[in-house]
């Protein structure tokens, strides 16, 4: 035999236990596709469920129309969606400013022993389940006002977004390379002006990015509104009384016992999950081409 | 090529803005052929000295190199001269780096002003990525407060005709700096340094990413750049300080071993260790 043809029967001769051990690796393959599986199953799940059950009930009156009373049929969630992007108005405006700048102070200027308690602060911040946060929002501006207000529950959502602002923004100014603020100090520029065109600059679509995940965070939580933002079948006129928002009205309805509120309880969670989707593709095509290099 | 433009003036800085091409502010003082006059100058991070006692005095408008083997502290050197050292932690000096007899460490003095009299070109090219190579070139002018358009529009044209990258990009200004070739953008850099008339140019190993074609490039315009300004270059290529350099400097751990002519310090060495790194046998 030739050393050639010696070289191909040694290649297509497999080693002992070869057949066992491909047999193996084909039955983890296997379980661990059935995991994957498992884990999108929930997902599909729940759009199955809320496309079966809202979708009937998602028609032009339901953005249109304030909530019915019990027993009529029909009516809408014009007010609670209104309520809920006010809400997350009022979230962001407290949130963003606060938390972008305190991300910039970590990244930027805070000594290395600071800034480890901060970030330890705000990781326990994340931590705090939001009903607490409503509490302390009802202690802080529902009690002292004596009324539940849209206020208390935007003051409730801006404070859960400061942390999970503030670490994004921060984890995003550090990946900006320490070369572009080196080269524009080089340049005789100002530190916060550096800071603010260069750096941020820079960083601003993972700021962004951050921003909206916190937003898309915020707008399904229903806790800390209970007690603060109340809810409201009517239109708010003042943000100084209750407001309605759409987790709260799929809470009322929801342990409400009349079918038409159900089926109105499965098309204001399919909205909700609309928006929340809506806001996390922007984030896709947001951060789709960041790059700095 | 632009008219050169000269540009020598005290401590607080020029403004940015002044009209350039510009006569010298005031006559050359004594001693004028020195820009960087060094007495017994020191560094610590923490309690490591990276510099020691080094004595030095850099003459105008020419180019001296500064080699020496890794960690010799040839770039904490090139960083102190322009005060960017002050970004890393832990950093303590002694002794008063003089630029045309003014300490650049005197405490009325803000490191800011120091940069804009002292440019620097670093080792990795780092065009702004969020800016147009126009905007590139004219940042450091209008961060610094310029608006007035025909004179951005001016030094846009000059600084890119000194580096060498007019001709290369004139016809699209504002793609990104980012979109051009390696050594384009170490180019584009060394535009956007000398946008701003800086004195002195730091150059930390401008050509250690770019090939040799660009390098070759780069060393052209040094050459060219030293009608203007005073530069300083620290490189790990022997050859490069040999082509670019009037004077030669040699650094071994923290130390001024050796400084000299370029030619004295590669044809005819005085210290033995100086000898054995030009020749390649350390380092």
């Amino acid at each position: 035999m030739n050393p050639a043809a010696a070289a191909a029967s040694a290649l297509q001769t497999a080693p002992p236990g070869h057949a066992w051990r491909q047999l193996k690796s084909r039955g983890m393959g296997a379980v661990m596709l059935l995991c994957c599986l498992l884990v999108m199953a929930p997902l599909f799940l729940v759009l199955y469920f809320l496309i079966h059950e809202g979708a009937s009930a998602v028609d032009w009156n339901f953005f249109t129309q304030l909530p019915k009373p019990p027993g009529e049929l029909g009516g809408g969630m014009a007010n609670a969606i209104t309520g809920s992007l006010v809400l997350l108005a009022m979230a962001a405006a407290i949130g963003v400013p606060l938390g972008v700048l305190g991300g910039i102070y970590l990244a930027e200027y805070g000594s290395a022993r600071a800034n480890y308690w901060i970030r330890f602060a705000a990781d326990v911040l994340n931590g705090i389940p939001s009903i607490v946060w409503g509490m302390v929002v009802y202690a802080l501006l529902v009690v002292p006002f004596k009324s539940f207000s849209a206020y208390a529950g935007g003051v409730a959502l801006g404070l859960i977004m400061i942390p999970l602002v503030m670490r994004t923004t921060e984890e995003m100014l550090l990946l900006v390379p320490q070369g572009y603020r080196e080269a524009a100090l080089a340049l005789g520029i100002a530190r916060w002006r550096m800071i603010t065109v260069i750096v941020v600059r820079t960083a601003l679509k993972g700021i962004i990015t951050g921003v909206l995940v916190a937003l898309a965070r915020v707008a399904g939580e229903t806790a800390p509104l209970l007690f603060t933002a109340l809810g409201n079948n009517f239109w708010n006129h003042n943000l100084a009384e209750p407001i309605a928002a759409v987790p709260l009205q799929i809470f009322t309805y929801a342990i409400s016992p009349y079918d038409d509120w159900h089926r109105q309880a499965w098309a204001g969670a399919l909205v909700l999950l609309a928006m929340i989707l809506v806001l996390n593709v922007f984030v896709r095509i947001i951060s789709r081409d960041r790059k700095f290099n | 090529m632009a008219d050169p433009i000269r540009l020598t003036s005290p401590l607080p800085s020029p403004r940015p803005d002044a009209p350039g091409p510009a006569a010298p502010v005031r006559p050359p003082p004594p001693g004028a052929d020195v820009a960087f006059d060094i007495r017994d100058f020191s560094l610590w991070y923490f309690a490591h000295q990276a510099l020691d006692a080094v004595t030095i005095q850099i003459p105008r408008q020419k180019v001296t190199a500064i080699i020496g083997p890794s960690g010799c502290g040839k770039s904490t050197f090139l960083r102190a001269l322009n005060r960017m050292h002050e970004l890393s932690p832990g950093v303590r000096i002694a002794g008063e780096p003089r630029l045309n007899g003014e300490n650049l460490y005197a405490p009325q003095i803000d490191p800011t002003m120091v940069r804009r009299r002292i440019g620097m070109v670093f080792q990795k090219s780092n065009p702004f990525p969020t800016m147009t190579i126009a905007e590139n070139v004219l940042c450091g002018l209008r961060l610094n407060g310029v608006r007035d358009r025909p004179l951005l529009r001016e030094r846009l044209e000059q600084s890119l005709r000194m580096a060498a990258l007019w001709d290369e990009v004139k016809d699209h200004l504002d793609r990104p700096g980012t979109s051009l070739s390696g050594g384009q953008q170490q180019r584009l850099c060394i535009a956007r340094a000398i946008a701003v008339r800086p004195e002195v140019l730091l150059l930390d190993e401008p050509c250690s990413a770019l090939d040799p074609i660009a390098t070759a490039k780069v060393e052209e315009l040094i050459h060219e750049l030293k009608r203007d300004y005073t530069i300083v270059i620290v490189t790990h290529n022997m050859q490069q300080a040999a082509r670019v350099s009037d004077r030669t400097a040699f650094f071994y751990l923290g130390q001024l071993i050796e400084y000299a002519d370029t030619r004295t310090i590669f044809m005819n060495p005085a210290n033995p260790q100086t000898e054995a790194y030009v020749s390649g046998r350390f380092g």
